[in-house]
C-alpha cells in the first residue's frame, strides 16, 4: 500500500504580545520592538498526518477523530485566549509563530498515535507560516 | 529536482459506504458521509511532474500533453460521475484517499512514457482536508 498524506486546517484567533515577565518593560521593548505591544492574529494551522489508509475503510484517519482532537488540544487552549494570561507556554519565551507551533506540536504528538502526525504548518497572517516536520520514518 | 504542479479541479458525487457492511456499520464509521443518496464535492486536484528540462525547449513536461493527459484520464472521467458507480471503486470506497491513489495508479504509467515522473498527487476535498501522495512539499 501507499501511504497517503492527509492535512486538516483550523483557524483561530488570539492576542498576544512579546514579553517575558523577568525582563523589565525597558528590555522587554529593546529586545521585542512593536510586538511588545499588546497585538493579535488570525492563525490557520494546517496539520498533516501520514498513513496507510485502513484496508477497510479507505481512510487513514477518522476526520471526526483527528477534529476531536484538535478542538480538545488546540481551540480549547488557544481560540479567543491571550496566548500570554491564558497558556502556560510563554512565561519564559515569547509567543512568536515558531514556539507557538513548538508548542502545538508537542501537544498533537503526545495525543495522537504514534507515528500519525507528518508535519504542520501554522500561518501567523497570510504572508508568514512556520513548519515543523517529523524526520520521515 | 525540479517539478511542475497544475492545478485541476472537477465535481463529483460519492456516498462513503460498503455495501458488504449493514447500515449500523456504515453509519458508525462514516457518519453523514454515508447518505444512501450521496453528496459531493469540487474536489481541487495537483498534479506534480518531476524530470529534466529539456534543454530544447526549457520545459521538463509539455503542458498541453499534461492537460490533455489528466482531462482524458482523470476529469472526464471522475468530473460529474458518482464515484461508486467507476469500477476503481466497485471494491474501494471513494474515500479521498483512495481517490489520490486511483488517480495516481492512473497517471503514473502514462506520464513515464513521456519521460517524466509523477513526483505528487494532491486532492482537495474542501477547504479544510486535503490529501496528497509521493515526494512532500
Amino acid at each position: 500500500m501507499t501511504k497517503v498524506r492527509l492535512t486538516r486546517a483550523i483557524e483561530f484567533s488570539t492576542s498576544l504580545r512579546y514579553w517575558i515577565p523577568d525582563l523589565s518593560e525597558a528590555e522587554n521593548r529593546a529586545r521585542f520592538g512593536r510586538k511588545a505591544g499588546p497585538h493579535g492574529h488570525n492563525y490557520r494551522l494546517e496539520v498533516t498526518l501520514v498513513g496507510e489508509p485502513d484496508p477497510v475503510t479507505g481512510m487513514v484517519i477518522d476526520l471526526k477523530d483527528l477534529q476531536t482532537v484538535l478542538d480538545r488540544e488546540v481551540m480549547a487552549r488557544f481560540d479567543h485566549r491571550d496566548l500570554n494570561r491564558d497558556t502556560d507556554f510563554f512565561e519564559k519565551q515569547p509567543p512568536t509563530p515558531e514556539n507557538l507551533a513548538r508548542a502545538i506540536h508537542g501537544l498533537l504528538r503526545a495525543a495522537l498515535p504514534e507515528g500519525l502526525l507528518s508535519s504542520l504548518r501554522l500561518y501567523e497572517d497570510p504572508d508568514t507560516f512556520v513548519e515543523i516536520s517529523e524526520p520521515p520514518s | 529536482m525540479i517539478a511542475l504542479t497544475r492545478r485541476y479541479r472537477f465535481a463529483a458525487a460519492h456516498a462513503l459506504r460498503r455495501e458488504d457492511r449493514d447500515e449500523p456499520w456504515n453509519e458508525r464509521v462514516y457518519g453523514k458521509c454515508a447518505n444512501p443518496s450521496g453528496h459531493g464535492h469540487d474536489y481541487g486536484l495537483e498534479i506534480t511532474v518531476a524530470g529534466e528540462v529539456d534543454p530544447r525547449n526549457g520545459q521538463l513536461f509539455d503542458r498541453d500533453q499534461l492537460d490533455a493527459l489528466v482531462l482524458d484520464q482523470v476529469l472526464d472521467r471522475f468530473g460529474h460521475s458518482h464515484l461508486n458507480d467507476d469500477p476503481a471503486f466497485a471494491a474501494r470506497v471513494p474515500t479521498a484517499e483512495n481517490i489520490a491513489l486511483v488517480i495516481g495508479e492512473t497517471l503514473a504509467p502514462a506520464i513515464q512514457a513521456q519521460g517524466a515522473r509523477l513526483a505528487r498527487v494532491r486532492l482537495e476535498e474542501t477547504r479544510k482536508n486535503s490529501f496528497e501522495i509521493g515526494d512532500p512539499r
